[in-house]
């Protein structure tokens, strides 16, 4: 298993360059250094020495990919992109175009945005797998069918609604929790009952119906029939039986999202005022704030890279039949 | 029953939490202890990215740095129009003139035949720096934390994390060391270009600091700035120091009240050049150290940032003059108290608007600006078009406060070009009328009515109201695009425009030697779908004379190269007041500051590229003198040019509108200064007691919710039941 995990590693490593070279052409091709430097410096009384300046004090005065002024390997090392891109091979993040320290940013940030996702995970895994074992428990039945409606119908509602239709209802009209707001400790609760709430109604229909559909699958294997055979009861097929042979698609799914739950969520994270590093990454976009941008996206990348690597793994944890060599 | 148990325990345990949480309401979102604090909630919706009073320059990093720093001057907050006054200094500054002997001039002489100027500032003695560590000194009188070693800085992840804080009295040798700062080679001051054009020696100032910072070894970060002298800022002693200024700026005064020319300790400096310091983002960039009224003991500004009272900043007063009618509005009933009134104010990062608006209708914000999509709940027009609350609105308590803000947004015509421009000899008259007739046709009364609730003035000139120059009444009317009818200005009908139009060679909008339709472009940066309305709308205007309007649509980095290069037709922007001066504003048509061809490497805001020779003349006459009737007859013979040529649809003058809760005392807009919440006051009894009173928990719903989902598991539990108890036949059957 190690060579194959080193394996993965090193596979990882082109990806990651190759996902640099596409972030920083992305970003390039729509902002150019000037553009940068303008953001920062404002447009009121800027200087062309100015933005020269702020240019060469960040690097940003020297060609994107290819430096036809320099011999050799130089061509390709003394260049924007790989003075921006090489030093996150080994995590450093390096500084945002304010001067604030990226690494530090992303530590502050990690354990707000995890205090959302990780419990609209884990709730989430329970209550949607719960509820389509009911589901299947009782296939062909009213409940099945209400069921499936009732799924249709929370996946055809945006996720913004949920949003501003539970901070209406539940903290406008109610006035049961805050409607927006964040705190470290204990009193994080009370700011995060309900992004999570909405979280895990807003995922509740999709993820019901795939793992519905999972088990719908499972169901017709030849293991259950014996299982049955056996006098087993249905709650004991299911539960026992069906769901643990049902892991291995569940797992693909699931666990692969696991080290990306740091990184947060876009809309819930600024709608709610938490301060996690999907409002970082939404900044960081909106002010051109091209060392933020890169540093997230390798973040991203690096995270679900792992967590494909984690995955792999836990087939092997699951099915006995599994080897990674 | 074990569902029934489970249910109950998450009850329980929710309700816990929540009572446990709170004196306050549930949806409180703040400490129950702070209830009844005097404290002042505010928002934020952009992170700031630096609270360096050398670098921050917009609105959402001034809002705080203007409360921490005090530069020597400030506006007087309850007068108009705006009128500067010492802050920490003892009086206004004296201001010597010279010429190129050195010999000292009369205080009218020609601004020509002045060389330089000296300003001179004497600061008050006594006024001391917020607590800091910068200053923190042991027994010895050794530096504490000048010089971290390993272990400390382990330690600190923040600057609450140093144990020891010390003070020191404010001297004129800090604000010199600021000034020495603007040409600083690690810090971009957005003035220094500006600045270097009017301080005596700044820019051979920053070729000298750059040397010295490329000869510092490696890892050194400290750059003593009092090893170089700087000619244009002298410190005279203790509490005087001089600045000297190239020729004559009058402006610079207003300079003076804004945070560029607040004092930094050289202590703060080497105490943040610690690189230790600056890899856990402990920079003057987050942590301000100032003399004024409050100091940032909470700096996140992903979450919150909080001003608490600086216990050092004493010897401030409310105001006891103030403008009529300020003493009828309760304005003047603090005169002569001492600053500030608010013990702490917290500033919630709020992304969202609805999020923010509807904690301010629970009292959880003490203002609220408004939205256009919360305008019709907040305001409504009565009797001449005044605006008040709705009743809803005043109910609650909430009143309106409004005030033309010193800003202009216009609609430029780029004058280089061949169509709509200054052309040659022969076009010029014909391309003046076609910019004259767009005038008349584009509608601003509808505009402002339509796209800005009616929030705003149609602008008559590049002047907003409240600055030195600005006419109103007849006199101020553009008597292109109005007539003054009954005592108010009336927009000249579009036969007059059309008749214009033909006279510029475009007789219903056909050009008369081609026959073929004029066709104008349009440079806008579009994002939502209220900006394509706009844009619909301002083709109606134009069809109004039959011109087609092309909008080309681009982000804003490719419109401002657009700009830059004077490849835009057409294309709006605006402009908000530095300061109070008609300069600040005239300047955006004088010539040699104009877009394109300006040669001088100073910044340029003249996006409409306008060069009128007899304009530029008068700017340059006018810049350099003081507010009077001299002056005035100057801006208004300047006004009346730029009327004529049209370079500009004068568009609108934005007016602020701003709802404050009735706990919330001593307001009066003032947009030019910024460091007011000194003078505000709260009534934190009455907002604990409104607070509770509009966020009563409502229980009911969430009974229902729970008795729902119970009864839906009903038929659930009965159905598994009767599965799990029947017979394989039957199951199989």
């Amino acid at each position: 298993m190690l060579s194959y995990i080193v394996r993965r590693i090193l596979y990882a490593i082109p990806i990651l360059i190759g996902v640099n070279l596409v972030t920083f052409a992305l970003f390039f091709v729509v902002n150019t250094p000037d553009d940068m430097a303008r953001m920062q410096l404002g447009i009121k009384y800027v200087t062309p020495e100015a933005i020269e300046k702020w240019k060469h004090d960040r690097g940003y005065d020297k060609p994107l990919v290819f430096n036809k002024a320099e011999q050799n390997l130089d061509q390709i090392t003394n260049t924007i992109f790989f003075e921006k891109s090489m030093a996150m091979f080994v995590f450093d993040f390096g500084r945002a175009d304010d001067g604030s320290d990226i690494g530090q940013e992303i530590k502050s940030r990690m354990m707000p945005s995890l205090a959302i996702a990780l419990p609209v995970f884990v709730l989430g895994l329970m209550i949607y797998i719960t509820f389509a074992l009911l589901l299947v428990f009782f296939r062909a039945t009213y409940i099945d069918f209400w069921g499936v409606v009732l799924c249709v119908a929370l996946m055809s509602i945006s996720s913004l609604f949920y949003i501003i239709g539970g901070q209406f209802l539940i903290s406008k009209m109610w006035h049961l929790v805050p409607i927006s707001g964040y705190e470290g400790g204990i009193n994080a609760i009370k700011f995060l009952i309900l992004p999570v709430t909405i979280g895990l109604i807003g995922s509740a229909g999709a993820s019901t119906r795939w793992y519905r559909t999972i088990f719908l699958e499972e169901m017709g294997k030849e293991y259950v029939r014996t299982a049955r055979a056996k006098g087993l009861s249905e709650h004991i097929v299911l539960f026992k039986h069906v769901l643990r042979n049902a892991m291995t698609p569940i797992l693909t799914g699931a666990v692969v999202v696991i080290p990306s739950l740091f990184l947060g969520s876009l809309l819930v994270e600024s709608f709610f005022g938490i301060p996690g590093l999907g409002s970082y990454t939404i900044d960081a976009i909106n002010s051109q704030d091209f060392p933020v941008v890169r540093a997230m996206v390798f973040l991203g990348s690096v995270l679900y890279i792992i967590g494909l690597i984690l995955t792999d793994i836990s087939y092997t944890l699951v099915d006995p039949r599994i080897r990674l060599a | 029953m074990k569902i029934d148990a489970r249910t109950l325990g998450f009850l329980i345990l929710y309700a816990a939490l929540l009572f446990g949480c709170s004196e306050t309401s549930w949806n409180s979102p703040y400490q129950a202890e702070d209830a009844r604090e005097n404290i002042l909630y505010n928002v934020f919706s952009e992170r700031p990215k630096h609270l360096d009073p050398v670098q921050s320059y917009s609105s959402n990093e001034i809002q705080f740095t203007a409360q921490i720093y005090q530069p020597p001057l400030q506006y007087h907050y309850l007068k108009r129009p705006f009128m500067l006054i010492p802050s920490t200094a003892v009086k206004m500054p004296s201001v010597l003139y010279f010429d190129h002997n050195g010999n000292q001039l009369l205080n009218h002489t020609r601004a020509e035949e002045i060389a330089y100027s000296i300003y001179e500032i004497s600061i008050k003695p006594g006024i001391l720096y917020q607590p800091h560590p910068a200053f923190a000194v042991n027994e010895h009188g050794q530096w504490l934390y000048h010089k971290l070693d390993e272990e400390e800085s382990l330690s600190v992840n923040k600057l609450s994390d140093f144990l020891h804080t010390g003070t020191r009295e404010l001297t004129a040798a800090d604000y010199v060391y600021q000034i020495k700062r603007l040409a600083h080679p690690n810090v971009h001051s957005p003035i220094y270009g500006l600045m270097a054009d009017y301080i005596v020696g700044l820019n051979k100032y920053a070729d000298v600091l750059k040397k010295a910072r490329d000869a510092l070894q490696e890892g050194e970060f400290y750059l003593d700035l009092d090893k170089y002298v700087l000619e244009g800022a002298q410190v005279i002693d203790r509490y005087t120091y001089q600045v000297k200024i190239n020729g004559k700026y009058p402006q610079f005064n207003y300079w003076l009240a804004m945070p560029f020319f607040a004092p930094i300790p050289r202590e703060a400096d080497i105490f943040y050049s610690q690189k230790k310091l600056i890899d856990k983002n402990i920079t003057l960039d987050f942590y301000p150290v100032g003399t004024g009224p409050y100091m940032l003991t909470d700096d996140n500004p992903n979450l919150r940032m909080v001003l608490e009272r600086n216990p050092n900043f004493h010897d401030e007063f409310y105001p006891s003059e103030g403008m009529p009618g300020d003493k009828e509005n309760g304005l003047l009933d603090d005169a002569g108290k001492p600053l500030p009134f608010i013990d702490k104010v917290i500033f919630t990062r709020e992304k969202e608007s609805i999020p923010h608006w509807n904690k301010f209708l629970q009292g959880y914000y003490d203002t609220s600006g408004i939205g256009s999509d919360s305008f019709d709940q907040a305001v409504q027009l009565v009797g001449q078009g005044e605006a008040v609350v709705t009743d809803v609105m005043a109910e609650q308590g909430i009143r309106l406060e409004t005030a033309v803000a010193v800003s202009t947004y216009y609609m430029g015509f780029n004058m280089l070009d061949p169509v709509i421009g200054w052309g040659d000899e022969q076009s010029r008259e014909s391309a003046r009328k076609l910019r004259q007739a767009i005038s008349i046709a584009v509608d601003y009364e509808e505009f402002i009515s339509i796209f800005a609730n009616g929030r705003g003035i149609p602008a008559q000139s590049p002047l907003p109201p409240g600055i030195p120059g600005y006419r109103d009444g007849k006199e101020g009317v553009n008597s292109v695009v109005y007539d003054w009818v009954d005592g108010e200005p009336q927009r000249k009908s579009i036969e007059v425009a059309k008749a214009l139009l033909a006279e510029a060679g475009y007789p219903n909008g056909t050009d008369q030697e081609t026959g073929a339709p004029l066709v104008l472009y349009f440079d806008v940066t579009a994002r939502s779908s209220e900006d394509r309305s706009r844009q619909d709308w301002m083709r109606k205007q134009f069809e109004k004379l039959n011109i087609q309007l092309v909008v080309r649509s681009t982000d804003y980095n490719r419109f401002q190269d657009k700009i830059r290069k004077g490849n835009a037709q057409i294309f709006e922007w605006g402009w908000h007041a530095d300061y109070p001066d008609a300069e600040n504003f005239l300047f955006l048509l004088h010539g040699p500051q104009r877009k394109v061809g300006n040669n001088s490497g100073n910044s340029a805001n003249n996006a409409a590229n306008y060069d009128s020779a007899e304009y530029n003349q008068l700017f340059e006459q006018m810049k350099n003198m003081e507010n009077g009737p001299e002056r005035q007859q100057i801006i208004d013979e300047m006004i009346d040019i730029l009327r004529n040529d049209a370079p500009w649809l004068w568009g609108y003058h934005p007016k602020n509108y701003g709802l404050y809760h009735a706990w919330y005392q001593n307001i009066k807009p003032n947009r030019m200064s910024n460091n007011n919440i000194k003078y505000y006051k709260i009534d934190a009894a009455l907002r604990e007691r409104q607070r509770k009173e509009w966020n009563e928990p409502v229980l009911w719903p969430l009974a229902l919710i729970i008795l729902v989902l119970g009864l839906s598991f009903v038929p659930a539990i009965t159905g598994f039941r009767r599965r799990e108890s029947s017979t394989g036949v039957r199951v199989i059957s």
